[in-house]
């Protein structure tokens, strides 16, 4: 995309020079300029390889039958390793680069033209509401390829105003959208922190510890029950899963769109939930009924019958009615926490 | 006619990847089919006939699948051929983890599964290794940052593939994965063309049907692993 992604960012070395970087210094230093390297080795089988010699020294140790049963040999697995340190130096962050969303519209099922012109900028929540099969899943899977009109609904996303052209759509596709849904799980045997330090290195992050740290408080404050970072994933309640996963999105996702599935009501703050992903200057959709969010939101997209029937901001009065809402919410919620902690329901606490 | 080979491990989804994008293609009933490289036995025949797709599936009982595979490629193109396809797609199941079916000039796609376990790209080799396009499944029922962190480790294995969430259930990421396999190249023949990876060298008595084990019954290419003392 631009030039500067390919300047490697912590050494400045470009892409080109790569070889001859390689070539002149020992792999100790290369491991220390790249600390990810260490995972291409190990990927090979050469984590054992002496460390005090270039690479294209050090490779001589190996024998070429080892290299063969990867199907290369010391020669392609120099040009894989350039490879490898290109890719993984790239900044792959979209934050910046996305400031608005434009969905135009297209047809619902019976053809007719849904005459919607929608710009979504960052840091805005949507809500997505409508019957089931009354098109959601459609209009998120539009945004999520980037529908240039050849879809089945004939819509048309913008990024930025603009269109994409075909390299760009691929480019961005699968990373432009992250996903939170009630029907996902932690399936990794991690405890929180493994976890957290994990996804951070994936994201090539120099601050690591850092943005482990604030996604673990964050998750925290969104969790009614508490938990530490020793606690398997596995097993957390179903709202500090939820609250460790929008913690975890809010802070350490690259995408700038996050389509939501719901919230549970239990477990988890969702207001603070919202607006902790709004803050994290992400455009937010959420398919929810749940009053307190869909009208968290400052506009509401009807689906109906396949297609968008209208867009409808929140209205002042719709605000105050939220006002009341999240009063009846704090009733339950304090019900929740007295049942929890083994109280009796009295007719005074309805009030 | 258009050649594209999907292979990845076993449930991993390739079937219902498979059927989906057909699917989203909207091509003429009948102008997309599927040869099925299996090894003992499969049910997808079933789910593909009830979609109106042609499909040939074969075994390879005792043969290597790999060898299996290549001795028959070229007739299911002829096959393909024959029965007037648009487009051919060959499901390759039961190769072991340091084999490909990929072909040079046609088009590769490896489905791999989010369950599998996070560190599984960087173990299954070459299949995923010489893909061109790598396909993960089942990422709605697991956490977006598993979904990011699994991408990470499949670039990792290949840094130069492209890869596409597909949900084989919904069929959401087909459309994306459709463009690439309308780009498919054309084929006649693959007379002369090259697997982009050898398939295992072994000629040893197990693959001619000894079972006994010891020393004196190991004969051919043997690989003998070195146990050091404690």
């Amino acid at each position: 995309m631009s030039a500067e992604m390919n300047t490697n960012l912590s050494t400045g070395v470009g892409a080109k020079d790569l070889m001859a970087y390689l070539r002149s210094r020992n792999l100790d230093s290369i491991l220390e300029d790249y600390p990810i390297a260490a995972d291409f080795l190990d990927n090979f089988r050469l984590e054992a390889i002496s460390r005090t010699l270039p690479l294209t020294r050090a490779l001589e140790e190996v024998e070429e039958e080892a290299l063969a049963e990867f199907g290369l040999d010391s020669y392609g697995l120099l040009q894989e390793f350039c490879m490898f340190l290109e890719n993984f130096t790239r900044g792959e962050e979209f934050s910046g680069k996305v400031s608005s969303l434009t969905i135009l519209g297209g047809f619902n099922k019976f053809k007719e033209p849904e005459n919607v012109d929608l710009t979504i900028a960052v840091g805005e929540v949507i809500s997505v509401v409508g019957p089931t099969g009354s098109g959601k899943s459609r209009l998120l899977g539009d945004i999520e390829c980037l529908a240039q009109r050849d879809t089945p609904t004939g819509r048309q996303i913008l990024i930025n105003g603009a269109e994409l052209d075909e390299e760009e759509r691929f480019e961005m596709g699968g990373k432009l959208v992250a996903q939170l849904s009630q029907n996902m799980n932690f399936v990794m045997d991690l405890t929180v922190r493994e976890f957290l330090e994990m996804h951070a290195k994936s994201r090539l992050a120099g601050n690591a510890a850092e943005i482990v740290g604030k996604c673990f408080l964050c998750a925290n404050e969104l969790a009614g029950e508490r938990f530490t970072m020793d606690t398997k994933v596995t097993q957390l309640s179903g709202g500090q899963s939820r609250a460790l996963m929008i913690a975890d999105t809010a802070n350490m996702s690259n995408s700038p769109v996050i389509l939501i599935d719901e919230i549970e009501n239990a477990g988890i703050d969702r207001r603070q939930a919202i607006e902790l992903l709004a803050k994290s200057e992400k455009i937010i959709f959420v398919s929810t009924h749940d009053p307190l969010l869909a009208l968290r939101a400052e506009k509401r997209i009807v689906m109906k019958n396949g297609g968008i029937n209208k867009v409808i901001r929140t209205s002042a009065a719709e605000g105050k009615s939220l006002v009341a809402i999240e009063k009846m919410d704090n009733t339950l919620q304090a019900l929740r926490n007295r049942l929890r902690g083994g109280e009796i329901i009295t007719e005074e606490l309805l009030k | 006619m258009k050649l594209v080979t999907v292979a990845g491990p076993p449930s991993s989804g390739k079937t219902s990847v498979i059927l989906r994008l057909i699917e989203c293609m909207e091509q003429e009933r009948g102008s997309i089919g599927v040869v099925k490289f299996d090894c003992l036995t499969s049910f997808d025949r079933i789910s593909y006939q009830e979609a109106g797709i042609p499909v040939q599936i074969g075994f390879s009982g005792k043969f290597c699948p790999d060898h299996y595979y290549v001795s028959n490629i070229e007739d299911a193109v002829q096959w393909g051929i024959r029965s007037g396809l648009e487009m051919l797609i060959t499901e390759s199941a039961g190769l072991c983890n340091r084999c490909s079916p990929y072909i040079n000039g046609v088009l590769a796609v490896c489905v791999t599964d989010n369950l599998s376990g996070i560190n599984t790209p960087r173990k299954i080799g070459p299949l995923l290794r010489f893909a061109d396009i790598v396909v993960i499944t089942k990422g709605d029922i697991v956490s977006q940052a598993e979904r990011e962190v699994f991408a990470f480790n499949v670039k990792q294995a290949n840094t130069s593939a492209r890869v596409i969430f597909v949900n084989g259930i919904t069929g959401q990421g087909t459309f994306l994965l459709s463009k690439y396999f309308r780009q498919a190249r054309d084929f006649l023949t693959l007379k002369d063309l090259k697997l982009r990876f050898t398939t295992p060298a072994a000629v040893c008595s197990y693959c001619t049907g000894e079972t006994r084990i010891g020393e004196k019954h190991q004969m051919g290419m043997v690989k003998k692993l070195e146990f050091k003392s404690l």
